[in-house]
């Protein structure tokens, strides 16, 4: 595939912008593809349609989609998995256009952990991750103890098995937040969208949520979408990226070609020192 | 949750049983516990036959029939709200229900259409509060529950201009409908059968409301149809209060209290709650009817005065809680 990487020639010009939506990969959606889209133009309220974007994510990719604030990286992943409608194009998960799909289908094909969560009821931390087994049960089925097993199996891997009877709202943010994340493992789901999954996490549970990330995207069949703020995890972790721009440009493309810390500079206004740990580019912001 | 439900269902429904004798054994005249017996076996005397059969037994099923719509329409809403402060009383769902009530009985039109006109404005009501709290984007807990006292005082105003209007002749007929009173209440049976209807529809839309009450987009999430969920919940809970309120009037407070106190009880899994809220509220008011029957006998209080009292403090407290 030909593939120009963001130039700093590109990013100055303000309306080709990084441009580079005409030079981003257009890969074609192939048979396993897991989520394509076709044109489609994110609905933020009072904002002039952004790019259109022909985002193709297959089997064992992972895909991290950076932005400065309010850019509608969430408005985007909530588009993605059929909760909001998008003012153009269609989305397509597992080669069928998600308004035709049941909802219950497309919550076994697609799993969604939001940025902010809402506890009305007092609820046990097993309850909460049981609810991913929710699109899996006809009305009126009972959890059999291999759901439990599911849930409780997904509550070890986030480290919150001691948790399991604790009421939600006594937890701390950090471990509600990887109770979600433990929900979506218990939702199984093929495609795993996820917003700022990290966000509230110490360093090494930051590490560990990516890593398990990654462990399922290595599976047969199964990808992953993340919106993150953290470049230079979005660097280690994530093969493909997309950039959202805060006038609604976007491109997107392998991650090595999408780091030019011009383009990042750009995305983010805010000017950059680049640097070299492992192998890996590192982005840390330049005070001046 | 089996062990819950079971749990619950161990206990609530002896419960019922026994608030439903005590509803019989209780009133002016005191029926000693071997008599009730004799007259459940067919071998009463005539004149403890026709106080139980015909005077308390029908009584006592209109007052469980009625709670037990009150406290399933409090848990409903409770859910669908995410609020434990739901109730058809505080929210002017009852107060609707009155008006359409007292308007229909003002036109002279049949028990069929009061129920009718019942339902309507107790459904107008639903459409008023839930339309105008969730308005533009956010809602909270405090908008949701002044849109609701605000409609109730509007109903409230309605009610005191057709009391005024109103032929003398009608009054004390219409009285009943606001002050909730049982002892109109004749032919239990339609709530009966509504509240096992609704109950067995709820039942397998349990599992559906739990994860609802994450809150709608999680909810859609996880598969959930939201918007023809939300939508049957509203229009199920304005039939079930239409209901109530036809059988005993506008009483308060029972969809408040009985599922707050299950959930503190059996967790918060609403395939327990429901049900458990039906027969709870079913036993709240057949306890309080036979209360307001007893306490100054053989004048009667009307059974509203008696869960207010009950109500307003566990309203309270609840509110001081939520912060």
């Amino acid at each position: 595939m030909p593939h120009t990487p963001p130039s700093a020639a590109a990013a100055s010009q303000p309306h080709d912008a990084p441009g580079l939506g005409a030079r981003s990969v257009h890969q074609k959606p192939g048979p396993d593809t897991l989520l394509a889209t076709h044109d489609l133009v994110i609905d933020i309220p009072g904002r002039p349609p952004g790019s259109p974007l022909e985002l193709t994510v297959d089997p064992g990719q992972c895909w991290g989609i950076l932005g400065p604030n309010g850019a509608g990286k969430s408005t985007l992943l909530q588009t993605l998995a059929g909760l909001r409608a998008a003012r153009a194009g269609t989305i397509k998960v597992k080669g069928q256009r998600i308004a035709t799909l049941p909802r219950a289908e497309l919550a076994r094909r697609l799993g969604l952990v939001f940025q902010t969560h809402h506890d009305g009821f007092p609820a046990t931390v097993l309850e909460t991750a049981l609810i991913g087994r929710h699109p899996y049960l006809r009305p009126w089925d009972i959890e059999t103890s291999e759901d439990y097993a599911r849930a409780r199996a997904a509550l070890a891997e986030m480290d919150l098995s001691d948790l399991e009877g604790r009421m939600v709202d006594t937890l701390s943010g950090g471990e509600r937040q990887r109770l979600a994340i433990a929900t979506v493992l218990t939702q199984d789901p093929s495609l795993l969208l996820l917003d700022e999954p990290t966000s509230q996490l110490d360093l090494h549970h930051q590490v560990a949520v990516l890593n398990r990330v990654q462990s399922i995207v290595a599976q047969e069949n199964r990808a992953a979408v993340l919106v993150l703020h953290d470049v230079n995890l979005a660097a280690r972790y994530c093969d493909h990226l997309l950039l959202l721009f805060p006038d609604g440009q976007a491109c997107w493309g392998p991650t090595a070609t999408m780091l030019v810390p011009s383009a990042l500079e750009r995305l983010y206004n805010q000017r950059l020192s680049v640097g070299e740990v492992d192998g890996l580019p590192v982005f840390l912001p330049r005070n001046e | 949750m089996t062990r819950s439900f079971l749990l619950a269902a161990a206990v609530l429904l002896p419960a019922s049983l026994l608030a439903i004798l005590i509803a019989l054994a209780f009133g002016s005249v005191a029926i000693a516990p071997g008599d009730l017996l004799a007259v459940v076996l067919g071998e009463g005397s005539r004149l403890h036959d026709t106080l139980v059969l015909e005077l308390r037994l029908p009584r006592a099923l209109a007052a469980f029939a009625a709670g037990g719509l009150l406290g399933l329409a409090g848990a409903l809403m409770q859910v669908l709200l995410r609020n434990p402060l739901a109730d058809p009383y505080v929210l002017g769902l009852s107060g609707g229900a009155s008006v359409g009530a007292l308007l229909a009985m003002l036109a002279g039109l049949s028990m069929f259409s009061i129920s009718l006109a019942a339902f309507a404005g107790a459904l107008l009501s639903t459409v008023i509060v839930f339309g105008l709290a969730h308005g533009t984007g956010s809602w909270t807990p405090t908008r949701l529950l002044l849109t609701g006292v605000v409609v109730a005082a509007g109903w409230g105003a309605m009610i005191s201009f057709l009391l005024a209007v109103s032929p003398t002749a009608e009054l004390p007929g219409m009285l009943y409908w606001l002050m909730g009173d049982v002892s109109h209440a004749r032919n239990p049976y339609p709530a009966w059968i509504l509240l096992i209807v609704v109950v067995l529809l709820a039942l397998p839309l349990g599992r559906t409301l739990n994860v609802l009450a994450r809150g709608p987009m999680q909810a859609a999430a996880l598969g959930v149809a939201v918007r023809p969920v939300e939508w049957s919940i509203y229009v199920a809970a304005a039939l079930i209060t239409a209901t109530a309120v036809m059988q005993v009037g506008a009483v308060g407070f029972v969809g408040l209290i009985v599922p707050h106190m299950l959930r503190l009880i059996f967790g918060n899994d609403q395939r327990v709650i429901l049900p458990a809220s039906a027969l709870g509220g079913g036993i709240l008011l057949t306890l309080a009817d036979t209360l307001a029957r007893t306490i100054i006998a053989p004048e009667q209080l009307p059974v509203g005065v008696i869960t207010a009292m009950l109500g307003v403090p566990v309203f309270l407290f609840l509110l001081y809680r939520s912060r």
